[in-house]
């Protein structure tokens, strides 16, 4: 049977187009493009298609703009220590408490070691922002505010483009994790006052290995990774070609397909997310449904762990992921969930499917039959569950072991 | 993916003796849901042989932890309660074929869970020794707190100490940072408090230096370029351990139908009789090369194996 993948936003499979585009600059043109050669030449051609074609998907006013990066993390990881850097006087950084851990565990080491402040915005239920306290956080002493597009586990939106220009108002810089939003929302860059934005090859079908930082003109930037001249002397290293010309080619097909996205995938997210909530009871959506990508389903299933859930679907050809603590080998449920206040015993059962332009309805159908198989099964092992043939919980008291 | 044995995963498709057990002997309730992981274990005890007849359990729980709650069943039903009690975690681990690092915790909630339902059995109060405080070792549940009062009252100063009296940082690594803040925090107060002497305490910078190799004496290119060399044999070692090396040979050879005899040995050159099925046969090359590379490999010297 066809494996059923959807768990793209975790990654996603490079497109064989941007494969084709790729392959002949590992054999024939296998120049660096810094040589005066003809070899050379001829790659920093591609190169230049490339930085153009994912200029145009940033909707970004110049290509230069555009720094090549190994991926999200090293591009969250410049943005900000390149803003602390840069600016001697501002010593404090503002974030929220659903970053990926790209920008949340930076955070915490220049916190502990380099003695700066960190301002960890909350949110509520929904995962929304608390704007009120971030407009409270921004001041003289902030350096840069870094809000992420959209969260990667809930597929939650952030109004960046009114974030930026309230840090702007309090003359910070302003960086945006947008590594599950390029590709899947429409963007356009020049028209906002977003300074920096980090974006992942990988999470819009183009190569691992490769992402970009976004810094708009006139931002000053402090290199990450010092050495040669490459990226205007931005980011040392020679520009990983195959990856940049194969991540062109996948921006050029995210911004083809970007209607699909908003429509035909987004009508395959609901009608998996409607069909899962109306034959499986204890369940609910999280994160915030007005304001969300396209793509991205978060569903909590209560009184069952995550992991069982998603060993049972692979066993069934399904793959999604989840926010429980035992898929990452810690025991707390995912930062993010517990952000939102979301109960424990939903937090650990709560399952993301994410899709993308390459999912049909024929996956929907399939995770439909197979899931109220497998949740029900799971609950009929959970001491937290008690059928009494009318599927309802067991009352909190019922079972409350002592913590070991 | 975790990479979970064909036992836990046979046990977590197909757990056996789950649900809920009428009139149980003993109840035990372990685990917690803000740590991923509850268990009820369920006991029906003999009281005129203090034997475990029957086990139930439910989990809250990843794949691990149901696996460990029914090979935990498995393992105590039939056995007595004094039995019982004598199994450890890593029973339960082995039992499996064995748990991801990371998921050994999973076994100790099935070990705290037998003595939990013993003690529920026996009308005890069950305590267990972990105490409120951040949980440092995820995997074997070792908190701030305990590893605070191993270093101080063994006067602990290294991180590999810490990991031989509380197990902490002995699996997954992960938490090592962690102990060594603890380590670094304990020592100095024991420092002021004048239980240690300051040139004893844990040196992080100390424990940050690059650890020397023992010297090769070579360089590792000629190791690859010089034949491997064992300590020089007399003719006649090198002769008997010809003879074993084939003899060990032959039986394999016979199960094909042919066999093998050392004729003599001149030098670095091993003569052999090859005969039955061997001989003739288009994969005689193959058992030459076979038997010589055996002799090579147990002799550590290059030979030829001719058959005469």
């Amino acid at each position: 049977m066809r494996p059923v993948y959807l768990d793209n936003n975790a990654t996603t499979r490079v497109d064989p187009a941007a494969v084709a585009a790729m392959l002949p600059f590992f054999t024939e043109q296998f120049g660096n493009a810094s040589s005066m050669h003809a070899f050379g030449a001829s790659v920093g051609g591609a190169l230049k298609t490339a930085r153009r074609q994912l200029q145009a998907l940033l909707g970004a006013e110049h290509d230069h703009e555009i720094i090549y990066t190994s991926g999200g993390t090293e591009s969250d990881n410049t943005a900000i220590l390149s803003a602390l850097e840069t600016q001697g006087q501002r010593t404090e950084v503002i974030t929220s408490v659903v970053e990926h851990p790209a920008i949340l565990a930076l955070c915490d080491w220049l916190e502990k070691h380099k003695g700066t402040t960190v301002h960890r915005i909350p949110v509520d239920a929904k995962g929304r922002l608390d704007v009120e306290a971030y407009r409270k956080a921004l001041g003289p002493k902030t350096a840069i505010a870094s809000i992420m597009w959209a969260n990667n586990e809930t597929g939650t939106l952030f109004p960046v483009a009114r974030l930026a220009e309230m840090a702007h108002e309090a003359g910070a810089l302003f960086h945006t994790d947008a590594v599950q939003a390029v590709g899947k929302l429409p963007i356009d860059l020049k028209s906002t006052e977003i300074d920096m934005l980090s974006l992942s090859g990988h999470k819009l079908h183009g190569p691992k290995g490769i992402g970009a930082l976004y810094v708009r003109k006139g931002v000053r930037l402090r290199p990450l990774i010092r050495g040669g001249h490459q990226e205007r002397g931005r980011r040392a290293g020679t520009e990983n070609a195959p990856a940049i010309i194969g991540l062109g080619k996948a921006a050029e097909l995210a911004l083809a397909h970007m209607l699909d996205e908003q429509t035909r995938v987004k009508a395959l997210r609901d009608r998996l997310e409607q069909g899962l909530l109306q034959r499986i009871g204890n369940s609910f959506v999280t994160g915030d449904p007005e304001h969300r990508l396209p793509n991205t389903a978060n569903i909590a299933f209560e009184f069952i762990e995550g992991e069982a859930i998603l060993l049972l679907l692979n066993r069934a050809g399904i793959a999604a992921s989840s926010g429980s603590a035992c898929t990452s080998g810690s025991l707390e449920p995912s930062h993010v969930l517990r952000a939102m206040k979301v109960p424990y015993t939903a937090a650990h059962g709560a399952i993301r499917f994410s899709f993308s332009r390459e999912n049909g309805d024929e996956d929907v159908d399939r995770v439909l039959e197979a899931m109220p198989g497998i949740i029900a099964n799971l609950r009929s092992l959970s001491p937290f569950w008690k059928e009494r043939g009318q599927d309802r919980p067991a009352p909190a008291a019922a079972f409350n072991p002592t913590y070991a | 993916m975790w990479e979970y044995s064909e036992k836990v995963q046979e046990y977590f498709y197909n757990p056996k003796n789950a649900g809920v057990m009428e009139n149980a002997s003993g109840i035990g309730d372990v685990g917690a849901i803000s740590c991923g992981d509850a268990l009820r274990l369920m006991i029906k005890v003999d009281p005129a042989t203090d034997t475990i007849t029957d086990a139930r359990f439910q989990t809250f729980g990843c794949g691990s932890a149901i696996a460990s709650s029914s090979a935990l069943t498995e393992l105590i039903i039939g056995k007595t309660i004094a039995e019982a009690l004598t199994l450890t975690n890593q029973d339960i681990a082995d039992f499996l074929g064995g748990l991801p690092p990371e998921k050994m915790h999973c076994s100790v909630m099935g070990y705290e869970a037998l003595r939990a339902a013993v003690a529920n059995y026996r009308g005890e109060a069950w305590e267990d020794d972990h105490e409120e405080g951040a949980l440092v070792c995820k995997c074997f549940g070792v908190d701030e707190g305990m590893i605070e009062r191993a270093v101080r009252m063994n006067g602990l100063t290294t991180l590999e100490q810490v990991t031989h009296f509380t197990k902490a940082g002995g699996s997954c690594a992960t938490c090592i940072e962690g102990i060594e803040e603890v380590l670094v925090k304990t020592n100095a107060a024991m420092v002021a408090e004048g239980l240690l002497d300051a040139a004893e305490a844990f040196d992080p910078d100390q424990a940050a230096r690059p650890v020397r190799r023992p010297k090769a004496g070579k360089s590792p290119l000629a190791i690859k370029l010089e034949p491997v060399s064992k300590p020089k044999l007399t003719n006649l070692q090198r002769i008997r351990l010809i003879e074993e090396a084939i003899e060990g040979l032959r039986p394999f050879l016979r199960q094909d139908g042919g066999d093998c005899e050392l004729i003599d040995v001149e030098g670095d050159r091993v003569m052999v009789k090859l005969s039955g099925a061997c001989v003739g046969c288009q994969m005689a090359s193959i058992t030459v090369n076979g038997v010589q590379e055996r002799l090579i490999e147990k002799l550590g010297q290059p030979l030829r194996v001719i058959p005469v």
